[in-house]
């Protein structure tokens, strides 16, 4: 497979301010903080709820708790792909029912992964509401799921990989656009 | 990630990588057990036969609550309740399996060899639940997930295998795995439950108890078959016990935060005292859980991939 | 009826003979050895002086024209074990692997401790057999170890050696009494020896392998300690003992040094001894499972060594044939044996002479004339006048051996797939050819 990088469509800039916007949304829409609950998807969506979070704690004054959610066992693709996924764990530091849920990922492409984290936290527990909250929405769902927070909307071609890097985990703030010479579905990550 | 085999046979075959694998992966298993819904879809529509023939119901229920925790279906075929009674053949009994659509197959036997055997035989995948004197893997996995629980790694360890060590399977995959993984393994034992050139696997030989457990941080009691005194091995269970039973006296050579393992089932009084079996430094009770969580890894990791590594997002 | 076996060389260690020369057989007999470079007209002499009779030619420009060979240790399970081998069967494997005489064990259902199973055996091997068959009879009523048979009854019948192979005689004073006994006929007792309490359950060699593979092991001195025995016994009656398939190093040394205190033995190796070592079982293949069990290399190489200085002076297959389904199991299941006479010239050929381990002239004579000398048999010889029985060897021919291929009931061969040299390609019996190019 060939990849070249086509475009920056974000730079730390402007993640900054997008998750500032988010935190925002989020405490509007929730009407406050109570029984919230931040969840990160592993991998990138840990730090970017790690961020709201703070994000939230700044214009509140209230810190609220973050989890982290593991969807290796809940993917629907297990048998097709080889070698398996490693399995992490999933830490939700509160019992979830009852509380609403911001379920936090990076990307939002065909809607798989969200399919597989509200299954996953459905087993944790019975919260009231869960909302999903991503970095960029860049179209190609193949299941009626949709984002209640998005930090920007990116028409995509399929042969795109959209690759947002964060300096918890790849060193630097900035989203761009792969082109790839065939179709290739959003990596896992 | 992944295993990259078919078949979980032995510790022997697998690298040190792989191990650290399959104990890291135990790890988020073990939380599902802790769960108030104890089951993930990830084996969903996966069958998972257990073939014993030779009791074990604790071995066999830990697969079958795993299977079916990892949301695979499970049968069993038991030696006593099967037509293997009536004198059909290995293969047959194998291949009957393998039509009714089974993807792994949990095999239990007294003759060394019999998962490779199997292996050979069928399509699934085949993970050894105990062959004979040769390999209990599950076993061993499940009492190093413990041990690294409790002390975080295995370099510099020194653990003590303490019993019939000729007969047992469950020593031969400890002593595989804990030395790949940097551990400092004595075994101990009357020299007639010794295997000959034991040494030549890099332990460190004891037929003294006192000797080999001087500073040990675990210490893995074997189960005593009493019926290999029957057999003339030793003497008798008394002087068995005195000379090897792990009693609290003997612990104490140990160092104070020493764990001690016992694969089950126990018999209390004869190779461990019950002061040990119930105290604090006993992990005994943890092991069974352990398991579990082991047998789920390992099942999810042999679950069968195709050649794409791509994701969905 | 003349077979004439064209321009090879003739190995006869039996009468010293290795030239380039042709082979005439007449009526069945060994009629001339005509040196190379002698003529053609001569060299048929006898067809010029006797038109009416036919000449089969065999071309055999560079290969080897060696007496006979003589496997003086086979099992042919008829009677009673037909679905394992029968004389038939087993006859035409020998024939396949060069063989031309073969010796078969008494351990069969009824056990030939009896002359009506030894004539039996005859019989049916006349009338169904290609090779000449040469029964051996029990030591013990049933191989049991308990009573002995009655020897001169079976000697009487055919019988031209005693053994309870597959089972030793454990009880001392039983084989003490055999060995005296067959002083009545300076009769050949060949034992099996294994101490049954030290081998009890083994599957395999003690050792390293053992330990590793959870197989029980069975100890070399489950061997030794027996073969001591059977020494000192043998020294104190005099008669004479042929130690059957030697696995161990410390039993090389055993025999080697009562040779040399003048005790009448004699002994013979397998060429899965002297091929494979107890590391073979790691596949847990059951084609592996055989007894004496495959030993270390130490031991292996204790077995080579005593075959190069004499100490061993027959190899013989210890051919052991078994079902398919009898060896589709669990290793602890399966029987013992190794179905053998089709591969032994090959193996020993690679594993010998291929690697300079002993002469070409002492190879021939453990499968020949050391055999004869020992069971006292008139073969094994190229001499003029005797029973025209030849081999043909190709020393070059190289092939993968393939059970598949064998004529033995027995496909269980841990040399399945291996690639081997040094094929029979012809086999003669009383100037009758059996087997051409593989072909029975």
């Amino acid at each position: 497979m060939v990849t070249k990088t086509k475009a920056e469509i974000m730079d730390e800039d402007r993640i900054r301010r997008t998750i500032i916007r988010i935190a925002h949304e989020v405490i509007e829409r929730n009407r406050g903080v109570k029984d919230l609950v931040l969840v990160g998807i592993r991998r990138r969506g840990v730090p970017l709820a790690e961020r709201i979070g703070r994000g939230i704690q700044e214009i509140e004054g209230e810190r609220v708790p973050i989890g982290i959610l593991d969807i290796t066992l809940y993917r629907d693709d297990l048998t097709t792909i080889g070698p398996q996924p490693m399995v992490q764990q999933t830490k939700i530091p509160v019992d979830i029912t009852g509380k609403t849920i911001v379920l936090v990922d990076d990307v939002l492409y065909t809607g798989r992964t969200v399919r597989a984290a509200l299954d996953a936290l459905m087993d944790l527990g019975r919260p009231k509401k869960i909302l999903l909250a991503v970095l960029i929405d860049r179209g190609h769902r193949e299941l009626p799921i949709r984002a209640d927070f998005v930090g920007r909307n990116v028409p995509t071609s399929k042969r795109e990989i959209v690759h947002v890097k964060l300096k918890e985990i790849d060193g630097e703030d900035r989203v761009i656009i792969e082109e790839t010479n065939r179709l290739f579905n959003q990596p896992y990550n | 990630m992944g295993l990259n085999r078919k078949d979980v046979l032995g510790l022997q075959e697998l690298t040190a990588e792989e191990i650290q694998l399959i104990l890291d992966t135990a790890v988020p298993m073990k939380d599902i057990l802790s769960r108030e819904i104890k089951k993930v879809p990830t084996l969903r529509g996966k069958v998972v036969a257990t073939l014993f023939y030779e009791p074990s119901t604790r071995t066999r229920m830990s697969f079958e609550l795993a299977a079916k925790y990892m949301g695979a279906d499970t049968m069993s075929l038991a030696v006593a309740t099967s037509s293997v009674q009536k004198g059909e053949s290995f293969r047959d009994t194998a291949q009957t399996i393998e039509s009714m659509g089974v993807d792994t197959v949990i095999l239990r036997h007294s003759v060394s060899g019999s998962a490779q055997y199997l292996a050979k035989i069928v399509k699934a995948s085949v993970i050894n639940g105990g062959d004979g004197t040769r390999e209990h893997p599950t076993q061993a996995l499940l009492d190093m997930f413990t041990i690294r629980e409790k002390r975080g790694s295995f370099a510099g360890m020194k653990v003590v295998i303490l019993g019939d060590i000729l007969h047992s399977r469950v020593a031969r995959s400890n002593i595989w795995g804990l030395t790949k993984m940097g551990a400092e393994v004595r075994v101990v034992g009357p020299p007639t439950l010794m295997p000959p050139e034991i040494d030549k696997l890099g332990v460190k030989v004891y037929y003294q108890a006192e000797d080999a457990l001087e500073g040990a941080d675990v210490i893995n009691v074997l189960r005593l078959q009493l019926e290999r005194q029957q057999k003339g091995l030793f003497p008798t269970v008394r002087e068995y016990h005195q000379l090897y039973g792990l009693t609290p006296a003997r612990l104490k050579l140990a160092r104070p935060d020493a764990l001690v393992l016992h694969p089950g089932p126990m018999n209390r009084g004869v190779e461990i005292a019950p002061e040990v079996a119930d105290s604090p430094q006993s992990t005994i009770v943890e092991q069974v859980a352990n398991g579990v969580a082991i047998r789920m890894a390992l099942l999810y990791l042999l679950m069968e991939g195709g050649s794409s590594s791509e994701g969905i997002s | 009826m003349k077979v004439l076996v064209k321009g090879g060389r003739v190995i006869d260690p039996a009468n010293g003979l290795d030239l380039v020369a042709d082979v005439l057989i007449d009526q069945g007999k060994i009629a001339a050895i005509i040196p190379d470079g002698q003529s053609q007209a001569d060299a048929a002499g006898g067809a010029d002086k006797n038109p009416s009779a036919e000449v089969t030619v065999i071309e055999a420009t560079g290969k080897l024209i060696v007496p006979g060979l003589i496997d003086m240790h086979v099992h042919l399970r008829e009677p009673g074990f037909e679905r394992k081998e029968t004389i038939a069967s087993g006859t035409r494997a020998a024939a396949r692997g060069g063989f031309t005489s073969v010796v078969c064990m008494p351990n069969t259902q009824p056990v030939a401790d009896n002359r009506a199973v030894i004539e039996f055996i005859i019989n049916q091997a006349r009338s169904t057999g290609v090779v000449n068959v040469y029964p051996i009879g029990a030591i013990t009523k049933g191989s049991r170890g308990e009573e002995l048979s009655e020897m001169a009854d079976l000697a009487a019948g055919g019988a031209i050696a005693f053994s309870d192979d597959g089972r030793p005689v454990m009880n001392a004073q039983i084989m003490r009494l055999a060995l005296e006994y067959a002083k009545i006929g300076d009769w050949l007792i060949i034992p099996h020896c294994e101490d049954l309490n030290l081998s009890a359950e083994g599957q395999m060699n003690e050792g390293y392998w053992a330990m590793l593979l959870g197989l029980k092991g069975i100890p070399a001195v489950a061997e030794e300690a027996m073969i001591a025995r059977d020494l000192m016994l043998a020294e104190m009656t005099g008669s004479r003992l042929h130690i059957a398939h030697v696995s161990t190093a410390g039993s090389v040394q055993l025999i080697r040094e009562a040779k040399k205190r003048g005790i009448r033995v004699s002994a013979e190796v397998t060429p899965h001894h002297l091929v494979l070592t107890d590391e073979a079982v790691a596949s847990f293949s059951t084609s592996t499972k055989v007894n004496p069990p495959l030993r270390s290399e130490k031991d292996r190489l204790a077995l080579l060594e005593g075959l190069a200085d004499g100490t061993i002076e027959v190899i013989a297959t210890d051919h052991a044939p078994h079902t398919l389904e009898e060896k589709d199991c669990e290793y602890n299941y399966a029987p013992f044996g190794i179905s053998g006479l089709e591969t032994a010239v090959p193996l020993v050929w690679s594993e010998l002479i291929e690697k300079k381990v002993i002469s070409l002239e002492k190879l021939i004579a453990c499968l020949t004339v050391n055999p004869a000398r020992i069971l006292g048999l008139a073969k094994g010889s190229l001499g003029i006048g005797e029973e025209a029985d030849l081999t043909i060897i190709d020393p070059e021919m190289e092939q993968i051996v393939r059970v598949d291929d064998f004529v033995s009931q027995g496909k269980n061969s841990p040399f399945d797939g291996w690639q081997l040299k040094g094929w029979p390609v012809a086999t003669i019996v009383k100037g009758r050819v059996v087997m051409k190019n593989g072909q029975v």
